[in-house]
């Protein structure tokens, strides 16, 4: 059994409200340079600068996670992780195809620019990616399984896009056995909420850039392999209401 | 009437007022960002308790006269810094978002 150090949601240029020097293989190198094992990318609602971070964990020496931080149509936001890079993509095919279309400006949200692995900026992305998806939020967990992936809700226990503040309480008809906890997120928050009774967390740092990254790790998995299946698996077991 | 002349009329609490003489065609009542970007007409007042710096943003892309965070809510300093670099009216009421949109109605006339 191996130990792994994990931070599951992170964000690089694509995501308007990340810095533009948050380029894939920056965030990839200073998760390797904190000390993780395993790191997943999830831009808002598209996998598109997954491949290049993918092959940055690969040369920096640690296991990438192909992913997405999905905006539901009730504005919760949902981490989906993916096995493997080509499920993520058609996911993240079918989720541009069901955000509105409005174009992102710049100016006031944020470039969303795509990446190569060596850092280099490849294009950028017209459609706005923070807008909320045609997906409702009791659709995402069966949605990602489809996938090949899985899918929990992120930090519930902020104010902004989280599941318990838009939607008031925690359901198990949604199909989540597993909730994300911002870093900030008081150690007895669970407790005091009886609706969140069996559900098991973890923590996210959402960094942004690369500041955010945690200086060393503080979650672990216990892993016979490090490898993207094992990943998945230990996260489905927990997952499973 | 002017986001000036309504900030007087309610009383409502100043956060950030660059553009005072904006003219108000009418109101949108909504928490999630994404409705409010795709269906508030420009010039509407803006009934939120949203309090994070996207409100900015989604009353720039929707050009509207003024946001009003209702039922006490307070403004994240960030949103302050983004609302006064924006141009963007930023009010406040202790009213709930119902009671705010009648008076603002009655204000407004016929």
């Amino acid at each position: 059994m191996k130990r792994c150090a994990f931070d599951l949601h992170s964000h690089s240029c694509l995501s308007p409200c990340a810095e533009n020097s948050s380029t894939p293989d920056v965030m990839a190198g200073l998760f390797a340079l904190s000390g993780f094992d395993i790191a997943a990318l999830t831009d808002h609602n598209s996998c598109r600068n997954c491949e290049a971070f993918l092959k940055a964990c690969e040369h920096y020496g640690i296991l990438g996670i192909p992913g997405m931080e999905l905006n539901t149509a009730e504005e919760v936001h949902v981490i989906c992780l993916f096995e493997e890079l080509s499920s993520a993509m058609a996911f993240s095919e079918y989720v541009y195809k069901r955000l509105p279309d409005i174009r992102n400006r710049p100016r006031i949200f944020g470039e969303q620019l795509y990446a190569a692995w060596d850092g280099s900026i490849t294009g950028e992305e017209e459609k706005l990616l923070i807008s909320a998806s045609g997906i409702g939020v009791y659709e995402a967990a069966d949605l990602a399984a489809k996938f090949g992936g899985t899918a929990y809700p992120a930090h519930i226990d902020r104010e902004a896009n989280s599941l318990l503040n838009n939607l008031g309480f925690w359901d198990g008809g949604m199909g989540f056995g597993m909730a994300e906890l911002s870093m900030a997120c008081p150690a007895d928050f669970p407790s005091r909420r009886e609706d969140l009774a069996g559900v098991r967390f973890l923590r996210g740092s959402d960094a942004h850039r690369v500041e955010q990254i945690p200086e060393r790790p503080s979650q672990f998995m216990e892993l016979d392999k490090l490898d993207r299946a094992s990943v998945i698996a230990w996260l489905r077991r927990r997952n499973t209401l | 009437m002017t986001v000036n002349e309504l900030t007087g009329a309610m009383e409502l609490e100043i956060f950030a007022l660059p553009a005072p003489e904006n003219s108000i065609t009418g109101a949108y009542c909504g928490d999630l960002l994404s409705w409010v970007m795709g269906r508030a007409e420009p010039g509407n007042a803006w009934f939120t308790i949203m309090s994070n710096q996207n409100v900015a943003a989604v009353a720039v892309m929707a050009d509207l006269s003024c946001v009003i965070l209702t039922e006490g809510v307070r403004p994240d300093p960030q949103l302050m810094e983004k609302a006064e670099a924006e141009g963007i009216n930023l009010l406040g009421t202790a009213l709930s978002t119902y009671e705010a949109s009648v008076r603002l109605a009655a204000t407004l006339g016929p």
